[in-house]
């Protein structure tokens, strides 16, 4: 397989030296990398599962808003960016591999390299606070 | 393929006797099949180039890896420019901002230099690339962008029996955890896989490069170790430090060989090094 554009790499290094969940997706929305702090949101390793499809990670979460009505994906930031190539924001609640539900904010932002070229795209997870 | 290493020095010329083995020459290096020459960008090593006299070549290509200073600093002095009768190429890496004849411009034009790009007497012809291919002449080319400052591109030179891969300014280990062991997570691996013949950047040390993490250079371990990742048959280690002397430079390459037992040769680059690959 060839090696992943810069932008994307670069991405995965600034990603390993962030405290906060970071998930990287290629245009298709694969999740191709997530961080140490993603790790814990998402119960699992990236060492033991290595590159998910999109098929697979999209099912792991049960996403829902704040009266507990499951949120339809094409609602999700990271599927609209994926889909516009721009960035979104929005907090909803999740709940977890291992069951947990937690209320998390998402803001997510397309790869768009050098050469103009959508690449992929980025997805940070933060603990929902109430400002 | 014959490849002609005309400046191995990164950064600034460093010229003296302390020097003199490895030479003080910036980066430039020569490419030449069938009658078709390549110059691997444009740093103070260019300035000596010359055709031999009664040459029946009428074009030039010039392949950049990027703009900094050191790597174009010798356009300004390349003879062959002043010649009506030839057509010369100029390959660099598109920007968003500017297009590549007026980042050039920037200083080849007063008060940096006396002389217009326009005004060169040549038939002048700029290509911008990116991940590209092209070809010229014998030479099948590839482009990508590398990790390094600015935009930056690497080389993959094919000729019709062999490949050279150039990548002179390149931190493929930048990054908390260094350099990565999968292949495709690697800057520039797909440039170097198997190639006959590899320059890379090898700027520091060990040492060295602790404190210049994200610099867009190498050490010589990042560099062996990329070579070594991309299954080369034979490393240059380029781009040498300004400060380092000759002697310096045999000390940590005698170092780097007693830490580090690759079957695939490897090398200090010297200015004056000529390759013949088949």
């Amino acid at each position: 397989m060839p090696a992943y554009e810069i932008e994307i790499i670069l991405n995965r290094q600034l990603a390993d030296c962030l405290s906060m969940p970071v998930f990287i997706t290629d245009t298709k929305g694969n999740l191709i990398f997530y961080n140490e702090p993603a790790e814990q949101v998402l119960g699992s390793r990236f060492e033991d599962t290595g590159e998910m499809n999109v098929e697979t990670w999209s099912t792991i979460f049960k996403q829902q808003d704040d009266e507990g009505k499951l949120l339809p994906p094409e609602k999700l930031p990271l599927v609209r960016t994926l889909r516009d190539q721009y960035p979104y924001h929005k907090t909803f609640w999740i709940e977890s591999l291992r069951g947990k539900s937690e209320k998390i904010s998402v803001t997510s932002y397309p790869i768009i390299g050098r050469a103009g070229k959508f690449l992929g795209a980025v997805a940070i997870f933060w603990e929902a606070k109430d400002l | 393929m014959k490849i002609s290493i005309r400046g191995a020095r990164g950064s600034i010329p460093t010229t003296g006797t302390d020097t003199s083995y490895y030479g003080g020459h910036t980066s430039c290096i020569v490419v030449s099949e069938n009658d078709w020459i390549l110059i691997l960008d444009g740093g103070s090593g260019m300035q000596k180039f010359k055709l031999p006299n009664n040459s029946s070549i009428k074009r030039i290509d010039i392949l950049l890896t990027h703009l900094h200073l050191d790597h174009i600093q010798g356009l300004g002095f390349f003879i062959p420019f002043f010649d009506p009768s030839l057509e010369i190429h100029i390959w660099g890496p598109a920007s968003h901002s500017q297009s590549l004849h007026s980042r050039l411009s920037r200083y080849l034009s007063p008060p940096l230099f006396p002389v217009l790009l326009r005004d060169l007497p040549c038939k002048l012809i700029m290509h911008e690339i990116e991940n590209s291919s092209f070809e010229i002449g014998p030479f099948a080319i590839e482009s990508r962008f590398i990790i390094h400052p600015g935009p930056t591109v690497g080389f993959r030179i094919s000729g019709q029996h062999s490949v050279f891969a150039y990548l002179p300014d390149h931190e493929p280990a930048l990054g908390s955890i260094g350099m990565h062991s999968e292949k495709k997570w690697i800057s520039g691996i797909d440039l170097a896989l198997n190639a006959d013949l590899l320059l890379h950047d090898a700027q520091y040390s060990a040492p060295e490069y602790k404190v210049k993490l994200g610099w867009g250079h190498s050490s010589m371990d990042d560099a062996i170790k990329f070579a070594a990742l991309s299954d080369v048959k034979h490393l240059l280690l380029s781009h040498h430090d300004p400060y380092h002397s000759d002697e310096e430079l045999n000390e940590l390459f005698a170092d780097l060989k007693k830490r580090n037992n690759y079957s695939f040769k490897y090398e200090l680059a010297a200015e004056g090094m000529t390759f013949e690959l088949p």
